[in-house]
């Protein structure tokens, strides 16, 4: 049989990805690369960012105090040479971003202007009004038309990786369209998914977050690291979920308890509204707990006030929010306080990746959210992540390319056996099974909710020891799913139950990484063990899969080179 | 309000099973306030009929995927909330003017052809290399093109658009903002090379200035005024000297 066949093909049509694929035409114009997304890539996640995107833009800023701020924030569990590494690359792919036409916000004299954000010790966050990654996005799929090399599978849902030789030689993809399950050959392939909030109930990603590539690379073999490491973002509008910028505390917005009182004096006085979204949702979760949270019909919340910033600089940096504001709350934030709480918003652990992205399997890179090179650590800055995207998606798709050049074709013939396998596999399990009798949401919801309960800002091991068993009940429970929709067109039933597969395959790292690190670092919060423990724990988890519900656990060491660890205050 | 309720009618159609889409009836609790139509349709998903096919996924109105007819109007669904429906029932079908593969799913391959048809990248005759730096750029530039960057490719204005619906060989509202956009970025240097899509005869000039995409559109963007600003453009380089038709 007969495959579409690439040289490299890109799983995934975010910034991350659409930025890994560009670089690899770039690298070598006669590389054919391929991009598979289960979604049209303009509406990928990347598209709710807000803030912007850090880079060392201005003489008063130095790679040095970029590389520190993001060290400190990861609470030493950054790799400190990927940091370094980072920082360089990233005002390069900010000029970039502005060649291929990104609307950034300017100076008056028309040079590319730059905000405060939190953690961050000097200005150097880069934005386009406060629809930062919507314009980044837009900017790079456009971009990305003009490149005859890359070929599109849009609306089309990878459901393994193929490995033959432990080699990454390609995918298997429904065509959700058609039901058509697909073989996509490939000498390398690059993972960027994005990130996995859907398994929490109360989060600020969209429906596809799911998952999807840190689940396929765990069943392939790959480590899934940290993943314990899960950011809470302080400002999400209670019952959507929906992100409120950090760009409002960085524009000079105030956070405010119940009592009018700007409470974070008590947590980071040094930083205060600018403090780093661990210590500051943790801050909130305590006022909460000491009665001194607003009581809404959506649960506690606090008040985040925009309003002595005035109407013209709301309308200049702020555009966004306030029609957020005005169509998901019904209040003007030019007049009105914002209700927030603490949201998920972030998955700082991911697919083991160096680097240049390269994944212990050969041929297989991650890049972005779902990959974990380094740089994150404990706790992302805000405003890291966007450049993460181009920094790390640029070099997979660079070290990709580079790999495909040499590497022998992919033989086709145990291509065709593994695609029938697997093909088979998904339509037992959901097309053709008959006799299901639970639920896909039913399944879900009370993933969320425990994940919610069991993994959120603070941890105990009594807690995550119940979410540990509850996530093994549903995995049970999931054996027995019920598929009503026994359709081949678009059949977002079978999509939902493939997700929710994959979303419980990730929740349970999460949980068994979190049950095994009994330390408080960055967004991993131990009620019973509340101090940092260097020597137990400045290293990485791996979490490997196996037979068994858990995962099986390893650790690395972190590198450290110019920045020793030190006591984390602001 | 432990029992109010709503009714939803979705339409429903699978190309395997039925030769015409039909309207199904779904009575669900409204449970919130803030509910609104997406809601209700994860609702149907989750508990009544798990069947029901539709796109969607940042339900903050930024990704554009979950447009749909809302009684008879281009929404995004994941906006248009409940409270302003009932008690009334709320009719939720798939955009107009385009295919439905699926229930309230569309085919929009044909805008993603015409996307790509109007070049829409930075064109330069010399690019600037990255160590030159950024291109100098002030906001007040910016704002001349920035409305029309804020096109989420939701396709509300080609479901409102009469002209669309009669000829889908027109190149319609969003498109032609984003020709907009790029021809008026002061870093691009493209027009020219836009110009045979925009003035084709299936390009600009096929619009009648109804004006209802810019009426729809959940982003403030006014495609009616691109189309018009680039017929004035296609005009001018008629009857303008050869030098200055930059």
């Amino acid at each position: 049989m007969e495959f579409e066949s690439y040289d490299v093909l890109v799983v995934g049509g975010g910034l991350a990805g659409i930025r890994a694929a560009i670089a690899a035409v770039e690298a070598n114009p006669r590389v054919k690369v391929g991009m598979v997304s289960k979604v049209y890539p303009m509406r990928s996640h990347t598209v709710s960012a807000e803030g912007g995107a850090a880079a060392v833009m201005t003489p008063e800023d130095s790679y040095e105090t970029h590389a520190f701020d993001t060290i400190k924030g990861s609470d030493y569990l950054a790799d400190q040479d990927v940091v370094e590494a980072f920082v360089r690359e990233a005002p390069i792919e900010i000029t970039q971003m502005e060649h291929w036409g990104c609307p950034w916000s300017r100076n008056p004299d028309g040079t590319i202007a730059v905000r405060p954000f939190g953690g961050m010790t000097t200005w150097r966050t880069v934005f386009a009004a406060d629809k930062s990654g919507f314009h980044m996005l837009h900017t790079v799929f456009q971009t990305s038309l003009k490149y005859p090399q890359i070929t599109r599978h849009d609306e089309a849902f990878v459901t393994k990786l193929l490995i033959e030789d432990s080699r990454c030689v390609g995918v298997v993809a429904l065509d959700i369209r058609t039901g058509r399950f697909d073989a996509i050959t490939a000498k390398s392939v690059i993972l960027a998914t994005g990130g996995l909030g859907r398994v929490y109930a109360f989060t600020t990603n969209g429906n596809i977050c799911t998952g999807d590539g840190m689940a396929l690379a765990y069943r392939a073999g790959v480590g899934l690291k940290d993943m314990e490491m899960v950011q809470f973002h302080p400002t999400g509008l209670p019952f959507t979920g929906i992100l409120i910028t950090e760009a409002v505390r960085g524009e000079g917005g105030y956070l405010l308890n119940n009592e009018g009182e700007r409470f974070l004096k008590r947590y980071v006085p040094n930083k205060m509204e600018l403090g780093p979204r661990d210590i500051i949702s943790r801050a909130m979760i305590t006022e909460f707990d000491e009665g001194r949270g607003f009581e809404g019909p959506h649960g506690k919340y606090m008040h985040l006030d925009v309003r002595h910033l005035g109407e013209e600089v709301i309308d200049r940096k702020l555009p966004f929010m306030r029609e957020l504001g005005r169509e998901f709350v019904g209040i003007d934030i030019v007049k009105d306080p914002i209700p927030v709480r603490p949201v998920q918003h972030y998955m700082m652990g991911g697919v083991d990746a160096d680097i240049s992205g390269a994944t212990p399997i050969l041929g297989l890179y991650a890049a972005g959210e779902c990959a974990n090179v380094g740089l994150n650590g404990g706790n992302r800055l805000g405003s890291n992540s966007l450049p993460e995207c181009l920094v790390f998606g640029a070099a997979a798709g660079r070290a990709a390319a580079h790999y495909a050049s040499s590497a022998r074709p992919v033989t086709t013939n145990p291509v065709d056996a593994m695609l029938w396998d697997e093909a088979h596999r998904v339509e037992a399990a959901y097309l053709e099974k008959k006799g299901g009798t639970e639920r896909i949401a039913d399944i879900r919801e009370e993933m969320q909710k425990d994940m919610d309960a069991g993994a959120g800002v603070f941890r105990t091991r009594d807690g995550m020891s119940r979410l540990a068993r509850n996530l093994g009940g549903l995995r049970e429970r999931f054996e027995k799913v019920k598929i009503e929709d026994s359709s081949r067109t678009f059949n977002t039933e079978i999509l939902a139950a493939m997700e929710l597969d994959f979303m419980l395959e990730v929740s349970t790292t999460i949980v068994f990484s979190a049950l095994a690190r009994e330390e408080s670092r960055g967004a991993h919060a131990r009620r019973d063990f509340p101090e940092r423990d260097d020597a137990k724990f400045l290293k990485h988890t791996l979490a490997f899969h196996t037979n068994a519900l858990a995962p099986r656990l390893e650790y690395r060491d972190v590198t450290i080179t110019n920045f020793k660890p030190q006591a984390r205050t602001y | 309000m432990p029992d109010k309720r709503i009714t939803i009618n979705a339409t429903r159609y699978d190309p395997e099973h039925d030769e015409q889409p039909r309207l199904q009836s779904y009575e669900i609790p409204f449970y919130d306030e803030s509910m609104v139509v997406l809601d209700a349709l994860n609702y149907i998903k989750s508990h009544v009929d798990g069947s029901l096919s539709y796109r969607w996924s940042c339900r903050m109105g930024i990704c554009g995927s979950c447009g749909m007819m809302v009684n008879g109007t281009p929404k995004l669904t994941c906006n248009a909330f409940l409270r302003d429906y009932w008690p009334r029932p709320v009719m939720v079908q798939p955009l107009n003017n385009f295919p439905i593969i699926r229930d309230l799913v569309i085919d929009m391959d044909d805008f993603m052809h015409k996307l790509k048809s109007i070049k829409p990248w930075i064109i330069r005759k010399q690019e600037m290399p990255l160590g030159a730096g950024e291109h100098r750029q002030t906001n007040e530039q910016i704002d001349d093109f920035r409305q029309f960057s804020e096109c989420i490719n939701c396709m509300l204005c080609y479901a409102a658009c009469p002209v669309y619906g009669l000829n889908n060989e027109f190149l319609g509202p969003a498109a032609t903002a984003l020709a907009r956009r790029y021809n008026l970025d002061s870093r691009d240097q493209g027009v020219k090379q836009r110009l045979p899509v925009l003035a084709d005869s299936e390009g600009v000039w096929e619009c009648s200035f109804v004006g209802e995409c810019s009426v729809v559109c959940p982003k403030g963007v006014d495609p009616a005024k691109a189309i018009q600003q680039t017929k004035l453009d296609t005009t001018m380089r008629f009857v303008l000297p050869y030098g200055t038709r930059e």
